[in-house]
């Protein structure tokens, strides 16, 4: 009886684990699409908080989650704008212009969500979808086939974000601008449209990432309701080198240590939830500190480009 | 006279960021001007009159002594953080990290004080802060020896490092540091014990909150502006921002000097949380940073990165944050409005400083031209 229950929880800590890594996934992928053209956009929180704060608002009042996630892509495209122009257009430093956007999306987030819901509301975001044949077999099947379309979506836009990346010329572009924009200019690349491009499709991921925690994995909204986890999200970029299966192991472990914690609790497992808490960031930072390897790093990463600079 | 060989001097000058102080000194005030614009279109989509909203937010920061005090007060913690921003900036060290630096340094003097509670006030008071300064150092030196040592980026360890600290203080202010009266009645406040009134600073006005921290945080940009242009240390640190190659070629150890930036700035945060516990709220308790180590952030950028510069900046978004909380009781406007009004302001400031490089760059011109004519 012992070992069934044994199993059960193990089975339910990888289950929450798959549900709990979807937001970095969507986010992390996003700030590589981001870095890997040159720019560091550290706002990944601020855009995921509008995101949540749109979805679940569309969704509130129109009941329909497809525009709900249609608000969380627009939210974050238009976020994605902002960082762009500010940083690629006007070339300002990258770090504190993310920051800017932060404290930017975490003041209209809260803004918009006292002036226009006022009170932790609730609705009926996206529901699990089991997958016929593998969703029935015993366990795994529990664990892996049985979720949300937005967790599935998370976990594919891993190849689709190697394959971009690694066999397109497109994503060969985007590389080489975040390489070396001098030399992709010249080669008639446009840096800056580059830029703009990988900025926004960071930033709509990052919407979309603030969707999966608003509209599918907990379905309310309150201030502040990413709690940093845009901030981690960047962090798993450097810790998974820049490159999409990196960032699925990355993601997988923080979850995993988020789902233990939580799983923890709810067994009633006498740790202070405070440092409970504390545990994922303390491993971000050990992570960061272990896997900083800076000779993959884009080479123009956090460096704004002009012609003619050398 | 200006080195005049072709277009050499032009160049150089890209290098010069905070050169220009008039036109770096007017491209903030425009960049608050468009925020301040933008919100002002966000209270109209809300049906309030902005007019109305502003009014309420200039006259609750300045339209009364009480006003005024509390302006002063809210500058303070944010003149301090604002001062580790000048130095960790100016080394290209950028430090997210005030909101923790200011609990720890809380979270420390609360304890010294409060274990030191015999002491007489003119020891315990100097050495409360010193603690509080040392510990906020601590807290921007592990990042701080992590970049030097490891390469690890300080911008998200330094983010991590706040959500360490508030779990550290939750944590503690319901278990050892828990106000034993709380125990005892039965509520459980999540708040410490009231420090010995020894402790306390001085309140320069009656009935008011304004206390001699306000002149303490005063008197440091003053020491922080001579650190960094009278000191060889500080030469280092500015040489370190200006151009980190030009820097190591001259033997300037680069890591070292941004590790020491960083935990400078970690302890000017600290005592920025020291005297909140001990001026202000004369207890630690849930929320005692209020966003100062974010809106810290924004006074120093507004100050040009200039610690003299940041004193007006200080003040001018204290008067911000205190018009804020007056607007909202007043228009019932959630002053969240004035957070996202800081953000947009950090992004056209930063935004602006193409503007300054160029416009520095077309002066230099001018002058070559000039003398050219002369020649």
């Amino acid at each position: 009886m012992n070992d069934v229950f044994q199993l059960s929880v193990i089975a339910g800590i990888l289950t929450s684990a798959i549900r709990l890594a979807t937001p970095y996934l969507y986010a992390a992928i996003g700030e590589t699409f981001s870095q890997r053209s040159g720019v560091v956009n550290l706002g990944v929180d601020g855009i995921m908080l509008i995101g949540a704060y749109a979805s679940f608002y569309i969704v509130l009042i129109t009941g329909n989650i497809w525009l709900g996630l249609l608000a969380a892509i627009i939210a974050g495209l238009l976020m994605g704008l902002l960082m762009s122009l500010i940083s690629v257009t006007l070339k300002a430093e990258q770090g504190i212009s993310g920051i800017g956007l932060y404290m930017f999306g975490l003041g209209l987030s809260s803004l918009l969500f006292k002036t226009t819901i006022g009170t932790v509301k609730t609705v009926t975001g996206f529901q699990s979808v089991k997958i016929p044949l593998l969703g029935d077999i015993p366990v795994v099947g529990k664990i892996f086939f049985d979720h949300s379309l937005l967790v599935y979506g998370a976990f594919l836009l891993i190849p689709l974000a190697w394959w971009v990346l690694e066999k397109t010329t497109w994503g060969l572009q985007i590389k080489s601008v975040g390489q070396n924009p001098a030399a992709a200019d010249s080669l008639g690349v446009n840096v800056d449209r580059m830029r703009y491009t990988s900025v926004c499709i960071g930033a709509i991921l990052a919407g979309i990432a603030g969707a999966s925690l608003s509209i599918s994995l907990l379905n309310l909204f309150q201030e502040n309701l990413t709690a940093g986890q845009g901030f981690i999200a960047v962090a798993l970029v450097y810790f998974g080198n820049w490159k999409p299966q990196g960032i699925l192991w990355g993601a997988l472990l923080f979850s995993t240590v988020n789902a233990f914690q939580l799983w923890m609790q709810v067994l009633g497992v006498k740790i202070p939830s405070d440092i409970a808490i504390m545990l994922p960031y303390v491993l971000t930072i050990a992570a960061l500190a272990v896997a900083t390897n800076r000779v993959r790093q884009p080479a123009a990463l956090n460096k704004p480009f002009e012609r003619g600079e050398s | 006279m200006l080195p005049v060989k072709e277009g050499k001097a032009v160049r150089s000058s890209h290098r010069l960021r905070w050169a220009s102080p008039f036109f770096n000194a007017l491209l903030p005030l425009a960049g608050m001007l468009l925020a301040l614009l933008i919100g002002a279109v966000m209270l109209l989509i809300l049906k309030v009159n902005p007019l109305t909203a502003y009014g309420e937010m200039v006259a609750g920061a300045l339209g009364s002594v009480s006003g005024i005090t509390q302006t002063l007060v809210k500058a303070t913690p944010l003149l301090l953080v604002g001062l580790g921003i000048c130095i960790a900036f100016r080394a290209s060290v950028i430090n997210i990290g005030g909101e923790g630096q200011i609990i720890v340094g809380a979270i420390a003097a609360t304890w010294f004080a409060l274990t030191f509670r015999t002491w007489p006030g003119w020891l315990l008071v100097p050495s409360t802060l010193l603690v509080g300064f040392a510990s906020g150092a601590l807290w921007g030196f592990i990042p701080g020896i992590l970049k030097a040592r490891l390469r690890v980026n300080e911008i998200l360890t330094t983010v991590m490092m706040n959500a360490i600290a508030l779990q550290l203080m939750n944590l503690l202010i319901r278990s050892v540091l828990m106000d034993p009266a709380g125990i005892t009645s039965g509520t459980y406040l999540a708040q410490s014990e009231r420090l010995p009134e020894q402790a306390w600073l001085t309140r320069l006005i009656p009935q008011t909150l304004l206390n001699t921290g306000t002149l303490i945080a005063v008197g440091l940009a003053v020491v922080v502006y001579i650190f960094l242009w009278r000191t060889t240390i500080g030469y280092r640190i500015r040489a370190v921002g200006l151009n980190p190659d030009a820097a190591r070629f001259s033997g300037i150890n680069v890591p070292f000097n941004q590790a020491l930036s960083l935990t400078l700035a970690g302890g000017f945060a600290g005592i920025a949380g020291a005297i909140e516990v001990m001026g202000v709220q004369h207890r630690l308790l849930e929320g005692i940073t209020s966003g100062y180590g974010f809106s810290g952030i924004v006074a120093a950028l507004f100050g040009g990165l200039h610690p003299i510069g940041t004193i007006p900046a200080a003040i001018l978004f204290g008067g911000l944050l205190v018009g804020g909380d007056k607007m909202q009781r007043a228009v019932q406007v959630p002053n969240s409005l004035i957070d996202a009004i800081l953000g947009l302001v950090v992004l056209f400031v930063v935004g602006s400083s193409l503007w300054s490089q160029r416009w520095a760059a077309r002066r230099q011109m001018d002058a070559i031209k000039h003398q050219e004519e002369q020649a």
